[in-house]
């Protein structure tokens, strides 16, 4: 499992990686997930759906990331603009 | 003469103004990224380079996580539209859809518009940003894919969410409607061409292969 994160001059990063199935990595990847959400990121998953089609799943706990995810994308939370 | 001199004069500094002006604007945005960065002690002035690249990334990423149709959109049209999925939202805010089917336009670094696709009425802009605060070059703006990126994501993910956090407006606040209403006529003549194309497809694929080598096809090709 990769996590990408969207920054500014950049296009996505990769912040982390790791196989869920092992402790070590699944703790790791935890921690990872609450640092970025704690720094004001949301976190998406892009799904393909039976029929194929492409969504998207917003999550806010690593728990809520299916084991068969292959990236879950971190990108700055939404702000009103230009009000 | 000296009255038709001057009336030249002017409308050739005008219409040099036209075309020199998205020039003149780049170049001021260049330079307040550089000033804010030099402000906040960031070393990295702007760099079209990197700027190219990381947009670069960011429709290769784009691409990897939208649908075929969504990303043929988006380059040849320069906007995605997204279905909304949710009842009661977004226009239902403002008035009752009762269960009219409404859609986004989404655009880079702009607001996104409701609609409806049935009549091409215009409802709301919901201005909403993305900024990373953390600024690693200066510019707390994402690449313009990514920004697209995010907003089809949030739409897709969580539409309530995303619109509570957008300012909302009627249209016209941010983006031309008249611009908005022309990408909605260029989307659907887009969609209309696409599909007679897949049709053609699906006829040639469904077609007898020739009696002959020199057989002309259905179409005459």
């Amino acid at each position: 499992m990769k996590f990408l994160r969207m920054r500014p001059g950049h296009g996505e990063q990769l912040i982390a990686e790791g196989d869920p199935e092992v402790a070590e990595e699944h703790d790791a990847l935890v921690e990872e997930f609450r640092r970025q959400l704690d720094l004001g990121m949301w976190a998406a998953i892009p799904l393909t759906s039976p029929t194929g089609l492409r969504e998207a799943e917003m999550v806010s706990s690593f728990d809520q990331v299916p084991a068969t995810t292959d990236r879950v994308i971190f990108f700055p939370r939404a702000a009103g603009g230009a009000a | 003469m000296i009255f038709a001199l001057c009336a030249t004069a002017i409308v050739i500094i005008a219409l040099l103004s036209e075309i020199a002006w998205p020039y003149i604007e780049r170049r001021l945005d260049a330079r307040r990224v550089r000033r804010e960065a030099r402000r906040r002690g960031v070393a990295a002035p702007y760099d079209p380079g990197r700027e190219r690249r990381a947009e670069q990334r960011a429709r290769e990423l784009l691409k990897s996580c939208v649908n075929e149709d969504e990303w043929a959109m988006y380059r040849d049209l320069g906007l995605i539209r997204v279905w909304g999925g949710q009842a009661g939202l977004p226009a239902d805010s403002a008035r009752d859809l009762r269960g009219v089917p409404y859609a986004y336009l989404i655009y880079p670094h702009k607001p996104i518009v409701a609609y409806l696709p049935m009549t091409g009425e215009l409802l709301n802009e919901y201005c909403v940003e993305f900024p990373d605060e953390t600024r690693p070059y200066g510019s707390a703006r994402l690449p313009d894919s990514d920004d697209v990126l995010a907003k089809w994501m949030a739409l897709k993910g969580d539409e309530r969410r995303l619109i509570a956090e957008a300012n909302l407006h009627l249209p016209g606040r941010q983006v031309d409607p008249k611009q908005v209403q022309r990408d909605i006529w260029r989307l659907g003549r887009w969609e209309r061409e696409r599909l007679e194309r897949r049709a053609g497809t699906a006829e040639g694929d469904a077609s007898p292969p020739p009696a002959r080598p020199n057989n002309p096809g259905p179409l005459g090709l």
